[in-house]
């Protein structure tokens, strides 16, 4: 049986905020999308621009949040992660290749390419979501039951 | 420097948003998917929040002829519904809902070095990898100036 969560409306709409004004923040000052796939893409050579430190720099800030907010909040962060090293080696692999050849992940299509209305992010976001709710109901309720 | 230190505070703000609106908890993203089961609808807050901010912000943004601290807007100038744009969010989503795990919040989960999570980077850096090689023009490097205007 699936670990229920509680549902928590005020705490993710201040989250979304925050992943918001960190998306305008990137844009008005240093005019770049704020998706992650694609900042990780360009860690990976060949080098296209310039930005690979700014880049680096952000997945730096992501990797120290959990710690910051722990330090802040005195709270743990806590998750629950699948141990299953065969699924989450393919989900990844999936999700890696996915992200990139599609240009893009849920906040790069999800969050800043749908604030530019952009298309191309509707269709792509649309997709992935039909696969990810598709996948979740045939992992626990057709494969599982 | 300027812009190295605005990265970083947006890494961050970023990494705080998805550890308090829940994404960085792959059972609750798991949850969100499943609408026939322990259904979650937290995420569709993070999203809607994330959403507003950004449209408004980016309006704002894009009132200037170019951003404060770089010489344009660096945006996809992409506009075609290729195959490309089914096939990748398919994989991806499916890869989404068998672990819990987009990019970002997959990140962010490093320095709470879950097993897991490490298997999953270690292959999604891999997959990345991979799509750079196959694609060589992806959307992701031609990126153009002043689209954003508009």
């Amino acid at each position: 049986m699936a670990e229920v969560t509680p549902f928590t409306p005020i705490a993710s709409t201040i989250g979304g905020i925050l992943i918001g004004v960190a998306a305008v923040l990137l844009m008005l000052f240093n005019g770049r999308i704020a998706g992650i796939s694609g900042i990780l893409a360009r860690l990976f050579p060949p080098y296209a621009g310039s930005d690979v430190a700014s880049g680096a720099v952000f997945i730096v800030g992501l990797i120290l949040a959990p710690i910051f907010y722990s330090m802040v909040s005195g709270l743990p962060v806590t998750q629950t992660v699948s141990g299953n090293a065969v699924l989450m080696a393919v989900a990844g692999l999936l999700v890696g290749f996915g992200t990139v050849y599609g240009s893009g992940c849920t906040s790069g299509h999800g969050v800043c390419g749908l604030a530019r209305l952009s298309r191309r992010s509707l269709v792509a976001t649309f997709v992935f979501m039909i696969a990810g709710f598709a996948t979740v109901f045939i992992v626990r309720h057709v494969i599982a039951s | 420097m300027l812009r190295i230190t605005i990265s970083l505070i947006a890494g961050l703000l970023f990494g705080l948003g998805l550890v308090i609106g829940g994404m960085a908890n792959p059972a609750k993203v798991q949850n969100f998917l499943d609408v026939f089961g322990t259904f979650d609808p937290s995420l569709a807050f993070v999203m809607a929040g994330a959403l507003v901010v950004t449209f408004v912000g980016y309006r704002i943004a894009f009132r200037r002829p170019t951003p404060l601290y770089a010489e344009q807007f660096h945006l996809p100038t992409a506009t075609e519904l290729d195959r490309r744009l089914v096939i990748g969010p398919a994989l991806f989503g499916v890869g989404w809902g068998l672990s819990g795990f987009c990019p970002g919040p997959a990140i962010t989960s490093l320095s709470l070095m879950a097993p897991g999570t490490l298997i999953f980077v270690t292959a999604m850096l891999a997959g990345i990898g991979l799509a750079r090689l196959v694609s060589k023009n992806a959307s992701h490097t031609r990126l153009e100036a002043n689209e954003g205007k508009a």
